[in-house]
């Protein structure tokens, strides 16, 4: 089965944005960790919404655009990674090893079971 | 957490972590059965201790440092043990230094422990259970249910594999020169049944069965991560991948067989497809191999957006460069029709019926009917379908058979 972790940060704290080298050498360690350990299926980061966002909302038909950077907004995702694991006990496991790299700012992880149409 | 949640963690951080704890105590010990048993011996402390005092920071690390204490203590209870390891009079610095023990090691202990595990002293059914149970983690009880077979059977293959590998003295180390390939050929192979395994489950199996899709798929990548040099380690893992990525449109509502061309593609999962793909051309970059042309056939099919985008002229010439055997030339007739027309096709199925290995083979005549039906021959079409009807022994099969006969 499927799991997304999803890292929330944010979006106004500059530190949550612009990692240090001992912060990517970290992630870099964990990323090997997880792709050898041959869970990782896909993994993406993400920008801070004055960087390039938008929100489309609709309501009866009518939608509505709004672009970054979000004024309302404290949190936002920040990146996510989909995990091939045997059960969710293995999903959170991982998703703490994730979060335990994270130790200079404030961060949430999400962790949420994939649709499986199969 | 409750108690339930901390045995659930304890046993998703053993998951994790038991392929590498055991091959770190086997290189200790030398025994993979002694090893997988001094491993369940931590698992089982940590099953004890970790509700009560709380998960360590790191788990991985407390299971690798319990098993091998528990090794240095069988090691000294040996005898001769002075003589072989006297390094170990002193425990600390013996501790001290497989502690120090880096991720290269660890790395080099983990293949020697698959190429263990799928020795060829051991029958197939014995390496698929023992490669399960210590490499993938997974219960005795869950290799059963995995094989629809009793516990008991599931643990006797298992216990049987530890015996075999004990007696015949087999060492725990990586096999070179030409005894590398082979032996690599016999761990593909083992990955390759149990991702065969599940993905011939049906629906209403136990979980477990399709699960060993995904778990040959793990494997897969946990091997090209530690031999990411062999081209047919890649070559395998794409050709599951691009196999798994059409598990959900490969039945309909009721259940029923849905064949390749006929599947709704939309339906196919495209995060495996671009896996496959890019396995695919890291195994032809450096080299390729049968598994690796299996996967660029899979390819052919993952690539077009319909049946009839199909590239079956490619698909022909990968069939041509496969290790010729009658069932790969009935493949490769059905894509040069394909392709080229079915009188083409007939061209290279016809002298396949002097086959003796296909005699009483029904997919023979009745790829040979459909080639036939297409070129207006009816009466010729007609008797192969009976023939083929006649071969086959599933009375659904032979019944839809004759059916065809008659409309013919």
């Amino acid at each position: 089965m499927r799991y997304m972790l999803m890292h929330k940060v944010n979006d106004a704290d500059p530190a949550a944005w612009s990692p240090t080298p001992e912060f990517l050498a970290r992630m870099g360690g964990f990323m090997t960790e997880v792709t050898k350990a041959g869970v990782l299926l896909a993994a993406e980061g993400l920008r801070p919404s004055s960087e390039g966002a938008a929100v489309i909302r609709a309501k009866n038909g009518t939608q509505t655009v709004v672009d970054g950077p979000f004024a309302e907004a404290k949190e936002v995702i920040a990146g996510f990674a989909i995990l091939q694991v045997r059960d969710h006990a293995e999903a959170v496991e991982w998703a703490q090893r994730f979060t335990a790299l994270f130790d200079e700012i404030e961060i949430e992880v999400e962790v949420r079971k994939v649709a499986d149409f199969g | 957490m409750t108690r339930a949640d901390t045995h659930q963690a304890i046993e998703a951080v053993w998951r994790i972590e038991a392929a590498r704890v055991i091959a770190g105590v086997a290189r200790m010990v030398g025994d993979v059965g002694l090893a997988e048993e001094l491993a369940q011996d931590a698992l089982l402390a940590a099953l004890e201790q970790w509700p009560a005092e709380g998960v360590p920071r790191n788990p991985g690390a407390w299971l690798m440092t319990t098993a091998k204490r528990r090794a240095i203590d069988q090691i000294r209870r040996r005898e001769r043990f002075e003589a072989r390891m006297p390094d170990l009079l002193h425990p600390e610095t013996a501790e001290d230094e497989f502690e120090a023990i880096g991720e290269d090691t660890i790395e080099d202990d983990l293949l020697r422990l698959i190429f263990t595990a799928c020795h060829p002293a051991l029958t197939a059914e014995s390496r698929v259970a023992l490669t399960l149970r210590v490499l993938g983690g997974l219960s005795t009880d869950e290799i059963a249910r995995a094989f629809l077979v009793p516990g008991a059977t599931a643990g006797q293959r298992i216990s049987r594999a530890k015996k075999t590998l004990a007696d015949a003295r087999v060492p725990f180390e990586l096999p070179t020169g030409a005894d590398r390939t082979a032996r690599l050929g016999s761990v593909l192979e083992v990955i390759y049944l149990i991702f065969n395994e599940g993905y011939s489950a049906t629906a209403g199996d136990d979980w477990m069965r399709p699960a060993l899709c995904e778990e040959a798929m793990r494997l897969g990548r946990v091997l090209a991560g530690l031999m990411p040099a062999e081209p047919e380690v890649h070559g395998l893992l794409a050709l599951m991948e691009i196999q798994a990525s059409r598990s959900a449109a490969r039945t309909g509502p009721s259940g029923e067989p849905i064949v390749l061309l006929e599947q709704d593609r939309s339906r196919w999962d495209r995060l495996l497809i671009t896996r496959g793909l890019a396995a695919l051309s890291t195994a032809e970059r450096l080299g390729g191999g049968t598994y690796t042309l299996q996967a660029a056939i899979a390819a052919c099919h993952a690539r077009a957006a319909t049946a009839a985008d199909t590239d079956w002229h490619r698909i022909a010439a990968l069939y041509a460069e496969l290790p010729p055997s009658p069932v790969v030339e009935l493949n490769r007739a059905v894509a040069v029709s394909m392709a080229d027309g079915p009188a083409a096709g007939l061209a290279v199925l016809d002298p396949l019926l002097e086959e003796p290995s296909l005699r009483g083979y029904h997919l023979l005549p009745t790829v040979r009917a459909d080639f036939l039906l297409k070129l207006g021959r009816r009466d010729e079409a007609r008797a192969e379908l009976e023939r083929a009807a006649s071969m086959t022994r599933n009375e659904r099969e032979r019944a839809l058979l004759l059916d065809r006969a008659s409309g013919v």
